[in-house]
């Protein structure tokens, strides 16, 4: 049966066996390959894994080699969630017809599907609403980096308002992406999830507690993990983390979590709140942003996210 | 441990209900399925065998036909047997996944419950669906009627799950006509259908923590053709054989024999239509008749559209004068599929019979037993000719002016 790992210090943590190797071909810097690694590393249990086709897929499975020791799928675009909900179904069936292979027998393995946010908040999601609606036990976690960054940074409904992206470029007459980001993480919750939760692969003792939680939860979990994207963001390869600190200590990322499609906690209160045009500054993607016919966005982008802390404490405080 | 269902020795079930039952006595571990019209009640027939305590298996009512595939690929790679239902637009939108489940070597099986594809919508049956389906990798199988949806579904699991094939298969039957229709049938018990089927031997499979296993992985020009082609060449080379032993070890419990290539009143036959599905028993009818009327006609129908019976057509046809090949699909802009696979076959052989095209039963039109006679009369007019004395291509039971081509 499963237990808890229990993770002491980073050096302990990250020198956990490995089931994602480094050898892959993510970009040098890229948040995906931390993400991942916290995920697996957090649990001694056996893992059964998807993805979407996206850059953690063509970059971890390019035949004949694989990143992965852990069994893994990838079918297309849209499914990974239904892909890892099929296993799921397939493990429930054989375990009770006492029909699983001597390796599972007596295991407890967490099925993991892994999406970029244009497989999540786009393409797959209605393959994911389906998988949460119908409750079955698997992590569902959205490598959210804004864009579709493995077909070349177009825009998705995950790219935020003002960022130049190769299908909402800022031009002349343009300031890039017109419309506000989806809330995913909200969308997730009102399914009923049991736990839904926004991470930050720099917050890493955040990020274990949430996703060990969300692997104790039985049920659909699902986990909204900022990816700085270092080739779309267009941030140097070695500031991933500092930007991802920014990002958080500013609080466009904000995090917290939802139980039960309800019950909202912040997990995360940065001492020193920066503001947000020190995030955007940092990023080549919003540089147009700062051309003086622009700063308005700046300035409506910090009301957008005062008010959403706001919004977030009320109900942390209100309990709903 | 599910319950064994008492079933008598003769049934009257439409096709829905045989390929429901099939699916029943195979013991199917993970079902993943949507309901569209007109294979619902297999769906329906299942959830209620389940509610009754009939299915030990999972059961998973998915939100759409692409996840309905989508769910199979996954549990089928997790290591266990597998199947669902679909037709028409179901198939369209589950297509993209019908190539990813062949191509992972997954031997799920698909009940194809044909009707025609939008637009303009359609309920009724025709083989547009079977036909998308033609390149996608998996073995089709083809029924006739109720009695042979349930034969052939149950021998799918058994076609496509053994280790050297490896690949998914469909068993399709026509919308309405056999899916609606209520007919007798032969079921076996359920003790003696699971022993044909045989228990599901896993490979590869995703839940061996022993041996973790990637699925779908990326190639490009440096492997991708390989594994086509390796794909392809096990169609090819692979398929054939293992049918024919299925088929043989199920005529030995049944006495019911099928043939990859099914062959009617063909010894003397001077003319043949070649056709699929329900039409195949209205043309083997009108053939009797028209031997009455002095006219050699004998019907040849595939019960294995892929991998394509390129020999054994060229066998069945290889004294017959002229060729009346049925297409029941619009081919848009071409001579209709069957046509064309028909005439590939004959290319190479000594026999060069003419070869006509006739489309018809679109969307759920009849095709009568006139139909068929006029057919036949047309082909007898081309043997006695030595040449077409039609055009190339015609429509049949179509309204208006007569459309036909070459």
């Amino acid at each position: 049966m499963s237990e808890m790992k229990k993770i002491k210090n980073l050096k302990e943590f990250s020198t956990s066996a490995d089931r994602f190797e480094g050898a892959n071909l993510l970009c040098p810097g890229c948040a995906h390959s931390i993400i991942v690694r916290e995920i697996l590393n957090a649990t001694n249990d056996p893992l059964i894994l998807s993805a979407s086709t996206g850059c953690l897929e063509v970059c971890t499975a390019v035949y004949p080699y694989t990143s992965w020791d852990a069994s893994w799928i990838h079918i297309g675009f849209e499914n990974s969630s239904t892909a890892i909900a099929g296993a799921e179904a397939m493990y429930k069936t054989l375990k009770r017809k006492d029909r699983l292979p001597e390796s599972c027998k007596g295991k407890s393995p967490k099925f993991v599907a892994f999406g970029g946010d244009g497989a999540t908040y786009d393409i797959g999601f209605q393959w994911i609403s389906g998988c949460f609606e119908r409750g079955h036990d698997m992590m569902y976690v959205c490598l959210d980096n804004e864009v579709y960054a493995n077909t070349g940074g177009q825009r998705s409904s995950a790219t935020p308002i003002g960022a130049s992206t190769t299908t909402s470029p800022a031009g002349r007459v343009s300031y890039g992406e017109k419309m506000n980001k989806k809330d995913m993480v909200q969308i997730m919750a009102a399914h009923g999830s049991p736990y839904v939760a926004q991470v930050a692969p720099n917050k890493w003792k955040d990020m274990i507690k949430k996703i060990q939680k969300g692997f104790a939860t039985e049920g659909p979990v699902y986990i909204n993990a900022m990816s700085a994207c270092t080739t779309e963001w267009k941030f140097a390869p070695d500031d991933t983390i500092a930007v991802s600190d920014l990002a958080v200590d500013s609080l466009v990322f904000p995090l917290y979590e939802i139980e039960n499609g309800t019950k909202l906690t912040i997990t995360y209160r940065p001492k020193n709140k920066i503001p947000v045009r020190d995030y955007l500054g940092a990023q080549g993607r919003f540089k147009h942003l700062f051309k003086p016919e622009y700063e308005y966005l700046i300035d409506e982008w910090q009301k957008r996210v005062d008010d959403y802390w706001e919004y977030l404490q009320r109900r942390e405080e209100a309990g709903v | 441990m599910a319950e064994k269902m008492e079933l008598n020795e003769m049934e009257v079930w439409d096709g829905n209900m045989a390929a429901s039952q099939a699916l029943r006595q195979a013991q199917v571990d993970v079902v993943a399925a949507y309901p569209i019209t007109p294979s619902t009640p297999i769906v329906q027939n299942y959830g209620s065998f389940l509610a009754n305590g009939y299915i030990d298996g999972e059961f998973v009512m998915v939100e759409s036909e692409h996840a309905a595939m989508s769910g199979c690929v996954g549990a089928a790679a997790a290591g266990g047997r597998v199947a669902t239902a679909t037709s028409s637009q179901g198939f369209a939108l589950m297509a993209e996944v019908l190539y990813q489940a062949s191509g992972m070597r997954l031997p799920i099986v698909l009940t194809v419950v044909n009707r025609a594809l939008a637009a303009p919508l359609n309920v009724n049956g025709d083989h547009s669906d079977m036909y998308l389906g033609r390149d996608s990798g998996w073995i089709q199988l083809d029924a006739f009627n109720s009695q042979q949806a349930y034969d052939l579904t149950l021998m799918a699991f058994r076609i496509g799950e053994d280790h050297n094939v490896r690949l998914p298969v469909m068993v399709h039957q026509d919308g309405f006509i056999t899916s609606h229709t209520a007919e007798n049938v032969r079921p076996l018990s359920d003790d003696e259908a699971y022993e044909f089927v045989g228990d599901y031997k896993p490979m590869n499979a995703m839940l061996d923590l022993a041996k973790p296993v990637t699925y779908g992985v990326q190639t490009e020009e440096d492997w991708h053709f390989e594994h086509k082609a390796r794909q392809h060449a096990d169609l090819m080379t692979k398929v054939f054989g293992k049918v024919e032993e299925v088929f043989d070890a199920f005529a030995e419990k049944t006495g019911r024999k099928y043939n990859i290539v099914e062959e009617y009143l063909m010894d003397d036959a001077e003319v043949a239509i070649v056709a699929l599905g329900t039409t195949v028993e209205t043309a083997e009818m009108v053939a009797k008749m028209m031997r009455e009327e002095g006219i050699k006609a004998g019907v040849v129908a595939p019960r294995l559209f892929r991998p394509w019976p390129y020999e054994q057509i060229k066998k069945a046809l290889s004294k017959v004068k002229a060729v009346a090949c049925l297409d029941r699909s619009s081919p848009n802009g071409a001579l209709g599929a069957l046509y064309n696979e028909v005439t590939a076959s004959l290319y190479q052989s000594d026999n060069h019979p003419v070869i006509t095209n006739y489309i018809y039963g679109l969307g759920g039109r009849d095709f009568t037993i006139d139909h068929a006679k006029e057919i036949f009369k047309e082909l007898d007019a081309n043997a006695k000719e030595g040449r077409p004395t039609t055009p190339l291509q015609q429509f049949v039971g179509l309204r208006g002016p007569k459309l036909s081509f070459y």
